[in-house]
């Protein structure tokens, strides 16, 4: 971690005379800028999640409260059956059962194929490994917005719209997690595999007993950043289900949610809290691996 | 996980093979290892990337159950030429979107994360706390702006901003309306890129120039920005590509059926996504989703040619 040396410098000195008038002016600009510090942070904190306090305010007030001007700050009266009416009436468990069957089979693909295909660019010799990875890292540059035209007609000639199955199958690998996973595969030293070649290992218990083990950060950062990717997905679901149907995950439910009751605003602010919540929680659990999922490239 | 602990029998297979033979299945397991992946991105990424080219040269019949028909380069041109199907104003509306969102979130990230960047104490709650918008997917940003900007329930009027028409349905902010949207949403994003950066800083230059009496101004413009090019540049690519593909928050605030055709929200990735499910007409569809994929690859590569010689990757 970057310590701030700005004032971690200058606390010495401060102790070593504190008497002296220098010392103390030293302290109080020192006291100074802590508040700036402070008041900056707070101010942009502030800012940064004002929209998301004030739906949640929202998410609890009457119908009648909500036009309310000035707008209440405060639900003092927290109408928490809004949150059962988006559940119940407004199909949200339904969505987010969708959401979770989808995610899971879109993280669980990602991670096998990307810890085999990765495990082979890393530990194996084969001819075309070098074109082949190439081929793996050139699917990062084809957006999924000009794939899923055709994909589309591919899903539904296989009888998979508007299936579970039809959810998750374009995302079964990718270039992204192959790339992470080799890198983290190449960190391993030569020594350990000579070392579990002579103890009788095979590729398949090697992988599953050394490699994977010690990849672990790297597929942890994988499976949280393949779960937010699945989870927030709009375009694929949208048009792989039609976009008015039960098989619809939570962010289309949220559309039909949002789109058909406009006088219920507050039940649809309800919903998109509970598809919120998750993912707030797998953010403060998982942020090291997300930030480092999400920064892999950034910082060679 | 140690390796030696397990003491098996050394593999009689593996003795007696012959160097060739055991190549051969090492190989032929390398093969096998990445087979799944490699399939799946030929079904579904090859393929349809492709195939996008074969479908621009055949034109959706106006009747569904009839045959397309071969049209060659035709339709392509009248697509991208003429402004039947919206394709110019689209395009242009994309530039300026990308230009509305992504100076603004970076430079909010970046001055968010130099904010950050103390050893505080509670500064991880700050850090969590600008971090956050990163997990909001757009159809839950969508419903805390479209409300915050709703004529009737939100703050704006009571703030006495009440444009005629209202503000998502007003020809001249409903773009900017939907930009600011985004630039929440990629708030989250940006903050974290420009952290990571900034970690990797050595802390000696700025402490030096802290020494030297540089002002907290020129420390940020001369030095921070100057050293934190490579990620700033990051950031940038992966900002506009991001841009580029922002459809949800525009479907779900601006419905298509009922879209004024003054009202400039129409974007690319929207036009491609209308045109295919709205209108069924597969042809056109893939003649503009080519472009939106020529459109980020330009990008891409601008970006890499002319910044990279500028930018400054010493360490």
């Amino acid at each position: 971690m970057a310590a701030d040396r700005t004032t971690s410098a200058v606390a010495p000195e401060t102790t070593r005379a504190a008497i002296s008038s220098d010392a103390r002016r030293a302290r109080r600009s020192r006291r100074y800028r802590l508040t700036g510090s402070y008041t900056v942070l707070t101010v942009s904190a502030i800012v940064v999640v004002l929209p998301l306090y004030i739906t949640v305010v929202n998410s609890l007030l009457k119908e009648d409260q909500i036009a309310h001007q000035p707008p209440p700050l405060f639900p003092f009266h927290p109408q928490w059956h809004n949150y059962s009416i988006a559940w119940t009436q407004g199909n949200l468990g339904f969505y987010i059962r969708n959401s979770l069957i989808m995610t899971v089979c879109i993280v669980i693909a990602q991670l096998v194929t990307s810890i085999l295909a990765g495990y082979a660019f890393a530990f194996l010799r084969f001819p075309f490994r070098r074109t082949l990875f190439l081929v793996c890292l050139a699917t990062l540059m084809i957006p999924f917005e000009v794939t899923f035209i055709t994909n589309l007609t591919t899903v539904t000639s296989a009888g998979l719209f508007n299936t579970y199955a039809g959810l998750a199958v374009p995302f079964l690998a990718t270039g992204f997690g192959i790339f992470l996973l080799r890198q983290a595969f190449l960190q391993i030293p030569k020594d350990l595999q000579e070392a579990a070649l002579l103890d009788g290992y095979g590729h398949w218990r090697f992988m599953a007993r050394v490699a994977v083990p010690l990849a672990r950060p790297s597929v942890a950062a994988l499976g949280v950043f393949a779960f937010l990717a699945a989870w927030n997905q709009y375009l694929w679901p949208l048009v792989a289900t039609g976009g008015t149907t039960p098989l619809d995950t939570v962010q289309i439910g949220l559309k039909q949610l949002y789109g058909t009751q406009a006088d219920q605003i507050n039940v649809a602010l309800a919903g998109a809290i509970i598809a919120f919540v998750p993912l707030l929680i797998l953010l403060l659990i998982f942020q090291k691996q997300l930030v480092r999922s999400l920064t892999a490239g950034a910082v060679k | 996980m140690t390796t030696t602990g397990v003491a098996a029998a050394p593999s009689r297979r593996r003795a007696s093979a012959g160097p060739r033979r055991r190549r051969r299945r090492e190989a032929a397991l390398g093969y096998l290892l990445v087979l799944p992946a490699v399939a799946a991105f030929a079904i579904f990424v090859f393929y349809p990337f492709f195939n996008n080219f074969r479908l621009a040269l055949y034109q959706t019949p106006p009747v569904p159950g009839l045959p397309s028909r071969y049209v060659g380069l035709h339709q392509a041109g009248h697509v991208l030429f003429s402004n039947a199907y919206g394709f110019p104003g689209s395009l242009l509306t994309t530039i300026v979107f990308v230009v509305l969102v992504v100076p603004v979130s970076l430079l909010i990230g970046l001055g968010l994360a130099v904010a950050a960047h103390r050893r505080l104490r509670g500064i991880g709650v700050y850090r969590m706390i600008f971090s956050s918008t990163v997990v909001s997917s757009v159809a839950v940003a969508a419903l805390v702006f479209g409300t915050l900007m709703n004529p009737v329930v939100g703050f704006l009027p009571w703030l006495g901003i009440n444009p005629t028409p209202p503000l998502l349905q007003n020809p001249t902010w409903a773009l900017p309306a939907v930009a600011v949207m985004t630039i929440w949403q990629f708030l989250g994003l940006s903050f974290i890129i420009m952290s990571a950066g900034l970690q990797s800083l050595p802390d000696e230059i700025l402490e030096a120039a802290r020494i030297d009496g540089a002002s907290a101004w020129t420390r940020f413009w001369r030095i921070t920005v100057p050293m934190l090019s490579p990620t700033i540049f990051f950031a940038l690519v992966v900002g506009t590509i991001y841009a580029f593909q922002s459809f949800g928050q525009i479907d779900i605030l601006i419905p298509f059926r009922n879209l004024p055709a003054n009202l400039h929200v129409n974007v690319l990735i929207y036009n491609v996504v209308n045109t295919l499910t709205q209108e069924n007409n597969t042809g056109v569809a893939a003649v503009m989703s080519i472009a939106l994929f020529v459109l980020t690859l330009l990008v891409t590569l601008l970006q890499m040619r002319f910044l990279e010689s500028r930018v400054h990757y010493g360490r």
